[in-house]
């Protein structure tokens, strides 16, 4: 009998992983080989150069430099994301009415979970060509009028935004205003996201709370903040990739792709560059792969510092 | 095709993005189509052998057809249906079956290998690589075109063409792509508002710096540019500096020559602009290309240097009473060769190897480049073609000034090669050229760093290096 079970759940199987394998799991091992080449993507042709592509990777100023520009969202999207999203999710669930009976969130907060979702069902393109009205870099643009018009920023030299790699505490301008809207499209999602875990923990957790005279802040570090660490961690992983990605906000709104003058250049913007435009596509797939394991350790190294004995209610 | 305006003009992020995941996309099919086209021998075309005359020089054949195929894109394809009138006059037997699109290589690539259309326009966001079509002897090559007897002039058909047609549409030594527009770069500025103001259009440097002044009283920048692709700013650098420094300089940074950027005259010829930035010239805000031109069309800069393709993209925006002009790059007093003209063709047409009736796509370029058809290309569209004096009965200031300066330039036309050669020098050239116009960089520092990054493609052995004589 569980020899029938083995091979009736095979027989199911089969198909599915068949096509996993072969338009998931395959062409990740050809970007392997290919890096492994000096194809350039449009013969039939390549030679094999062994790790000549993963040296020459190690001294690629471009490379260092994207590296460091990926490092920083890498910091800081999950960070700022993490915090708003917690920070709202806590007003609309728990934070209304400290000095009253009942654990309930802000007033109108039902209206405000819609409005602070509403971001995500936008495509990114979307949002990017919505952000770049929004950013315009003279007194038509939504910031840049409103600032001229109040008088705090001059109309002969308007914000420049994704166009400004002057740094700001270190990192060029680009960055920090890529990262506004990157914080603004992804807290909505990870608002929804606590609400839901904060929605299962018990009432009478908080009610003991407030009963030992717990305030707003008090419950949100020693109650909310302890009983939602799977959840935040698991956020934390999720917001990692998406920070190593950002090539959509890069590709659309910076100019030339990762500019100016190479001040917004990410992982993404690099392969696209070397496979797509100076037609190397055996080096970028070596970088690719090298970025796929940075992402694989970084996820490891996540997961393990955050796991802990989990707490049952 | 060595220049496609209209790419440029409508090179919006959506279409980048398009174009990004459509090469990915079809890298891989596409190999596979093409050497399926290359393995086999074209089949013998069946429509051929009507004789040959020299009203009919390639002996196309009564009662046969020819599917010709137009991109749709910024010129319409109002001006293709004239020529169609035109082919149709001298070959009433022969049927013309004309279709428009814009979707070239989605619609004509996969038909390559089996029964393509006979004659394509390989142009747009979804046009077909042109040296893959060459390598995998996918089309064929047209200097029998060349050498014909022209539509309705004397000569052949080579001598109707304007200088760098046969140049542009030639590759390994044979002539391949028939590019019908002609795109000239230059200042555009307001003819009427000038001759309101009384300002005379300047043609030095010297004469710009000192109208600028009284263009700022008037609560106008002098200049904007595109601020956004590099590539805009980099066409006026370069017509610059061989301006200033003469022809050599420039072919020499073409092909990598050490030190070429450090010759005389290329920092002189960049001064100007970085004075330009300096003196506070520009207008302020980092516009991109239709918004930097909507900016100059609504009277907030007097000067904008693109292409002649600008008439046509901001068409529905230009206000009333605007006389667009276009003038020459300004020049020093003492330039090598000040009247050189920055012009190129561009929207090529392609002959598939395995077309049934390459007699009569031959015929109709003919009838194509003929003067009658140009002159309706250049009254439709607003731009010129490529053939000679298309644009020579046109009442329009944008054709008519674009017009004048390709009859009054120098012996020779600009043209600068390094950025379709080497991805890392174009991709660094725009970046420096924006840096330059930011009044970031000094004319120094952009040609060392210039220097320093052809330097670097010179050493790196991954990059296949390229030469150009002429």
């Amino acid at each position: 009998m569980r020899h029938g079970v083995a091979r009736f759940v095979t027989g199911f199987l089969a198909l599915p992983v068949a096509l996993y394998l072969f338009y998931v799991v395959w062409p990740f091992v050809q970007a392997a080989g290919y890096s492994l080449t000096d194809w350039g993507g449009y013969s039939n042709s390549q030679r094999f150069v062994g790790l000549d592509n993963y040296v020459r990777l190690l001294s690629d100023e471009l490379i260092r430099k994207a590296f460091w520009h990926n490092v920083f969202f890498l910091v800081t999207v999950p960070l700022f994301t993490i915090a708003l999203a917690l920070f709202l999710a806590f007003l609309l669930n728990v934070g209304g009415r400290e000095d009253r009976a009942g654990i309930r969130g802000v007033f109108g907060s039902a209206l405000y979970k819609v409005i602070f979702f509403f971001p995500q069902v936008l495509s990114l393109v979307v949002i990017a060509v919505m952000w770049q009205q929004i950013y315009r870099t003279d007194s038509q643009g939504l910031i840049n009028g409103l600032l001229i018009k109040i008088g705090l920023v001059d109309a002969d030299n308007p914000i420049a935004f994704t166009a400004d790699p002057e740094p700001f505490l270190g990192i060029p301008a680009v960055l920090w205003w890529l990262l506004l809207i990157a914080v603004w499209s992804g807290a909505g999602f990870y608002m929804v996201l606590f609400s839901a875990a904060m929605q299962s923990i018990p009432k009478d957790i908080y009610e003991a709370a407030i009963l030992d005279g717990a305030g707003r802040f008090d419950t949100f570090f020693r109650v909310t903040l302890p009983l939602l660490r799977d959840t935040i961690s698991v956020a934390w992983v999720y917001l990692g990739f998406i920070a190593l990605d950002m090539y959509a906000l890069v590709f659309v709104m910076t100019p030339s792709q990762g500019g100016p003058n190479h001040a917004s250049e990410i992982f993404a913007s690099v392969i696209q560059f070397n496979a797509f435009q100076k037609g190397q596509f055996g080096y970028a797939c070596a970088i690719a792969v090298a970025l796929a394991i940075f992402t694989i350790l970084l996820a490891a190294v996540q997961l393990r510092i955050t796991r802990r004995e989990r707490i049952e209610f | 095709m060595s220049v496609t305006p209209e790419n440029l003009g409508d090179l919006s992020r959506r279409t980048l993005l398009q174009r990004a995941a459509a090469a990915g996309l079809l890298a891989v099919p596409a190999m596979g189509v093409l050497s399926a086209c290359a393995g086999s021998e074209p089949e013998k075309s069946d429509t051929g052998g009507g004789a040959k005359s020299k009203d009919n020089p390639f002996g196309v054949k009564d009662g046969s057809a020819v599917k010709v195929v137009v991109f749709n894109g910024g010129l319409g394809d109002q001006w293709a249906k004239e020529d169609k009138v035109i082919f149709s006059a001298k070959h009433p037997n022969v049927t013309v079956n004309m279709s428009s699109t814009q979707k070239i290589k989605t619609e004509e690539q996969p038909k390559m290998a089996t029964q393509p259309s006979d004659l394509v326009m390989n142009s747009g966001a979804d046009m077909m690589d042109r040296s893959t079509l060459i390598n995998e002897g996918a089309i064929e090559p047209l200097d029998d075109l060349l050498t014909a007897p022209a539509w309705d002039s004397e000569g052949t058909v080579a001598d109707s063409l304007l200088p760098g047609t046969v140049t542009d549409g030639t590759q390994n030594g044979k002539f391949y792509v028939v590019n019908v527009a002609y795109t000239v770069w230059g200042n555009w500025y307001n003819a009427a508002l000038f001759k309101k103001e009384g300002w005379q259009a300047p043609t030095t440097w010297e004469e710009f710096f000192a109208l600028a002044p009284k263009i700022k009283n008037k609560g106008m920048a002098p200049y904007v540019h595109d601020a956004v692709h590099g590539y805009y700013p980099r066409w006026a650098l370069m017509a610059s500096i061989w301006k200033t420094a003469g022809k050599q300089v420039v072919v020499d940074i073409d092909n990598l020559k050490e030190n070429a950027w450090k010759a005389d005259g290329v920092v002189k010829a960049l001064e100007p602009w970085e004075k330009l930035v300096k003196d506070k010239l520009l207008l302020p805000g980092k516009l991109d290309h239709t918004q930097s031109q909507q900016a100059f069309l609504d009277g907030k800069a007097a000067f904008i240097q693109v292409g002649t393709w600008l008439k046509n993209e901001m068409a529905a925006t230009i206000p009333p009473g605007f006389e667009l002009t276009l003038s020459d790059y300004w020049h020093n007093a003492d330039d090598k060769t000040p009247k050189d003209v920055f012009a190129s063709s561009g929207e090529g047409f392609v002959v598939p190897s395995k077309a049934p009736n390459k007699e009569a796509a031959k015929e109709f370029l003919r009838a194509m480049l003929s003067k009658a058809g140009s002159a309706k290309f250049a009254e439709l569209t607003k731009s010129l073609a490529s053939t000679k004096g298309s644009g020579d009965n046109v009442q329009d200031t944008a054709l008519a000034s674009a017009n004048a300066l390709m009859k009054n330039g120098g012996s020779e036309l600009i043209s600068v090669k390094f950025q379709d050669f080497y991805a890392d020098l174009d991709k660094e050239s725009q970046n420096l050229s924006e840096e330059l116009m930011a009044g970031r960089l000094t004319a120094q520092q952009f040609v060392d760093k210039m220097q320093a990054a052809a330097d670097k493609v010179a050493k790196d052995s991954s990059i296949k290096k390229q030469t150009r004589t002429a």
